[in-house]
């Protein structure tokens, strides 16, 4: 019989596990990961969706069981929750850098005090420029819009603000 | 199961199925969109509402506590169980219809979850906020086509016109309350529908005018999606939607 693995011996076990659309940031980056619990022997994995329909969900769900299975847990359960309620403020300043040099840009500094309709200035992942233009509010991944970028003319995906 | 419970199961049901149902309506433009980036939008704004309706749903089945599952509800209940509004289940028709349409029933989900995230249920008050910032970017995405629309081509125009004219009977019923409602809201629960009409409108008024558009003076109004009164269209989306897991069911794939 293996040992009981503690909370935090669990929590860092997945907390690398890599966004399987976005493989620069981690759910510990994301805040998808919010807490580990050990009830008696049950181990209790509570994550929370970006979006409602994001179908990155189940890749992270099945992703977890894959890793607590192959550590010897047996007894365990991934919840659902939704409150606090997921928000980009949540990615630390080093998670951002590390989603702008893999050619996204990232969120702006807070959700709160947005208006249904204004834009922020977006800034051009590969040349910092500010002369972007938004394409389309949805892109590749309920997470991001589309967006080109008038001074070196590419186009870029910018996380959203939510 | 107490009174309560039976109350908020079938309050949540009406959430989830309007959202639903829109978000299935929605995905029969996937790959038909006129331009890719629309074909995208569509179909991440129905993914939105499909993931919103699968908590909504899970929450119902929960209350409802006979181990009902989301599956259960969204492929195993006729017409005439489900509770969405009138309004999403109409066709999708040409572009500006279904713009008008998304506009419609955004700006309503907007306003309806703004009250909704202050609910005294603790769950119904997360899954509103969360289902909130979705919306916002709905509301955004189909404003700015109804002013391009309505103040574009004469052809444009003329289009979204002809969609106010098919879809404007049909608005009255989001607001549609019945003693659930009342009971609900009463225990601090449910939303007041009257502000949230009243904000409706100002908003729908407010784009119209940027768009050129008139508000319809005519104010006959189809309702009946508290006790799951449908147009024959519904029924239509239901067999496409439940073909598969009633064939076979506890199908996986």
């Amino acid at each position: 019989m293996q040992k009981q693995l503690t909370e935090e011996e669990i929590y860092n076990l997945i907390a690398n596990i890599p966004d399987p659309e976005i493989p620069v940031i981690t759910i510990e980056d994301l805040g998808v990961l919010r807490e580990v619990k050990v009830d008696q022997d049950k181990v209790i994995v509570l994550i929370t969706p970006t979006y409602s329909g994001c179908p990155a969900m189940k890749t992270i769900e099945d992703d977890i069981k894959t890793i607590l299975h192959q550590a010897g847990v047996q007894n365990f359960e991934v919840k659902t929750v939704f409150s606090p309620v997921w928000t980009t403020d949540w990615l630390s300043e080093e998670a951002k850098e590390r989603l702008r040099k893999y050619g996204i840009s990232p969120p702006e500094k807070s959700s709160t005090n947005k208006s249904i309709l204004t834009t922020n200035l977006i800034f051009c992942p590969r040349c910092n420029g500010s002369n972007t233009e938004l394409v389309s509010q949805f892109g590749s991944t309920a997470c991001k819009a589309l967006y080109k970028c008038k001074d070196c003319l590419e186009p870029f995906d910018h996380f959203k603000c939510h | 199961m107490s009174e309560i419970n039976s109350l908020l199961s079938e309050y949540t049901l009406r959430i989830g199925d309007t959202s639903l149902i829109i978000g299935q309506r929605l995905g029969e433009w996937c790959g038909h969109g006129p331009i890719l980036e629309e074909d995208i939008a569509l179909t991440n704004i129905s993914l939105d509402l499909i993931g919103q309706s699968r908590a909504f749903l899970t929450y119902a089945g929960e209350i409802e506590g006979k181990g009902r599952t989301e599956d259960d509800l969204a492929f195993f209940r006729d017409e005439r169980e489900y509770r969405n509004r009138i309004l999403a289940e109409q066709p999708n028709g040409d572009y500006a219809q279904t713009m008008l349409k998304q506009f419609f029933i955004s700006v309503y989900q907007y306003f309806f979850f703004s009250h909704l995230q202050k609910s005294k249920d603790e769950t119904l008050a997360a899954l509103a906020e969360k289902s909130l910032k979705e919306v916002t970017y709905h509301v955004r995405h189909s404003s700015e086509w109804i002013i391009r629309f309505g103040d574009g081509t004469p052809e444009s125009n003329l289009r979204t016109l002809s969609a106010i004219d098919t879809l404007w009977r049909y608005t009255g019923d989001m607001f549609e309350t019945d003693e659930v409602d009342e009971k609900l809201l009463q225990l601090g629960i449910a939303v007041n529908m009257n502000q949230v009409k009243l904000q409706w409108e100002q908003k729908i008024k407010e784009v119209f005018e940027a768009a050129t558009l008139q508000i319809p003076t005519d104010d006959f109004m189809i309702g009946g999606s508290t006790k799951g009164f449908h147009s024959e269209h519904l029924g239509h989306l239901l067999a496409e939607m439940q073909v598969l897991p009633r064939s076979f069911p506890g199908a996986q794939w």
